[in-house]
């Protein structure tokens, strides 16, 4: 069974769990940024945690569906729209064969995530169905017309849960992430994480699958620490300082190495949150 | 050996040299195999997932830089036409003709330190501290893939086209990355490389 996308949005991937084993030859771990919603969204309809799904960037997608088929929509709240008709959020859906189907713009958060029971089977790249921004390895991003081959449904839809939507952050409140030590804390002071902790930052426009650019105070290296770093390896969640002090989240797209100090990493299960933080956000560190 | 935790489930550990990481690297891959991933870095190694920290740490104090190393592996020839447009650049900087910078390139051993930047961006080692070169002062917004290029004592091939700020000698039609491959990476940490003039 095939989906045809009739109106791509502004950025639709298809993504999965990620590229693992492949950092060493530089290769993005890509996968779900939200993967708690990508999570509910699989067990909605089914599937398997290591489906792929859509991930959508905040103005939604449309597609109509070749045959039946269950759908779920989670993540940031969107209108589900089958055929013209407003249908649930966040509860597994059983399609006909030519429904069409269209997905709303966010109305908090930022991304949102489509299931399809059965997973969609486009060939796994080095193991993994997702496209990375970065590095572009893996489908391609979804573009008008992409027709895309859906598997065989494997399990049984899931009753729906009593919350769905993943933990957006509501404005105008501060999102709070944690965060743990990072490997150059000491270039900025015997109380790096505290000081970073200590102030408010928005989360700029720039902001994407690779990074949540902020803007705020600067974290500036403190004089016997600054000289130049040799590119080191980065992880998930680092929190790198460039020269001009303006923090970088990395998030699912990062680059494998990176020659600016890594003052913190956040709390892997406060990634979620990041993935749903619009431009203009405000965020708070506090130490984990 | 310094040690930094990197998060509740990695660690950076420091090492004097791109020869011990890729060294250091290949050992705890090998002692280790379920850590998730394994990154050599010019004077790191990134530990990632790594869910038996105690496990980890006996093995990195049981490790010594390498006096008897393995089979070395094949080495890998790149032939390249040398018609950069840095090529005439780099002769000045080197202080020889242009023809001495092909001869010079080529008669050098290189070994991949490790992979970053791009998927099959491999750091070669090589070059000696004496033909030292610096990057461009702006990049360039787009290097042909292919391009045989060389930065600080740092040599690599851009497996695609990207923005770049390292001087081109030339061009090979080798293929550096295939993603369709299970080795998708024709230059990985360790490999040794010789570049060929092909007149």
């Amino acid at each position: 069974m095939r989906i045809e996308i009739t109106d791509p949005g502004l950025l639709t991937t298809i993504q999965d769990r990620g590229r693992i084993g492949y950092a060493h030859l530089g290769v993005p771990r890509a996968g779900a940024l939200d993967r708690r919603s990508a999570d509910l969204a699989n067990r909605l309809v089914g599937n398997d945690p290591n489906d792929a799904v859509l991930e959508t960037t905040v103005s939604g997608v449309s597609f109509t569906v070749g045959g039946a088929v269950t759908i779920a929509l989670t993540g940031a709240r969107a209108s589900l729209r089958v055929n013209g008709y407003e249908r649930a959020f966040a509860e597994p859906l059983s399609l006909r064969a030519g429904a069409r189907v269209t997905i709303g713009p966010a109305r908090v958060g930022v991304r949102s995530y489509v299931a399809l029971s059965g997973g969609v089977d486009v060939p796994p790249v080095l193991g993994s169905r997702s496209t990375d921004t970065l590095a572009f390895v893996g489908p391609d991003v979804l573009t008008l017309g992409a027709s895309l081959l859906i598997g065989r449904p494997g399990g049984t839809p899931a009753e729906a849960p009593p919350t769905g939507a993943s933990r957006v952050a509501s404005w105008p409140g501060a999102t709070r992430l944690r965060v743990h030590e990072g490997p150059r804390r000491y270039w900025f002071g015997g109380d790096a994480l505290e000081g970073l902790s200590a102030v408010s930052y928005v989360v700029a426009a720039s902001s994407n699958r690779i990074g949540l650019r902020l803007s705020g105070p600067s974290a500036r290296a403190t004089g016997e620490k600054r000289r130049e770093l040799a590119s080191e390896g980065i992880v998930l969640g680092a929190i790198q300082i460039p020269p001009d002090g303006q923090p970088v989240v990395f998030l699912n797209d990062h680059p494998t190495t990176g020659g600016y100090p890594v003052i913190g990493v956040v709390e892997p299960a406060d990634l979620d949150l990041c993935a749903q933080l619009r431009p203009g956000s405000l965020i708070e560190f506090s130490v984990a | 050996m310094q040690l930094h935790p990197v998060g509740p489930s990695a660690l950076l550990a420091e090492v004097p040299t791109p020869e011990a990481a890729h060294s250091l690297a290949s050992w705890i891959r090998h002692q280790c195999p379920d850590i998730r991933e394994v990154v050599p870095a010019a004077e790191t190694v990134l530990f990632d997932g790594v869910i038996d920290h105690a496990l980890l740490s006996r093995q990195l104090a049981l490790w010594e830089p390498d006096t008897s190393p393995d089979e070395p592996p094949p080495t890998l020839c790149i032939p390249v036409v040398y018609d950069g447009p840095d090529l005439a650049a780099v002769a000045i900087i080197w202080g020889v003709p242009a023809a001495r910078v092909v001869g010079l390139h080529t008669s050098i051993e290189f070994v991949a330190a490790f992979c970053g930047f791009s998927p099959g961006f491999a750091y070669l080692t090589g070059l000696p501290r004496s033909l030292s070169v610096p990057r461009l002062s702006t990049p360039r917004t787009r290097v042909p893939p292919g391009s045989v290029a060389i930065a600080d004592t740092w040599c690599a091939v851009y497996p695609s086209a990207s923005p770049g700020g390292w001087l081109i000698l030339g061009s090979t039609e080798l293929r550096m990355w295939d993603q369709s491959k299970a080795a998708p990476a024709l230059i990985s940490p360790g490999t040794r490389v010789r570049f060929t003039d092909t007149i």
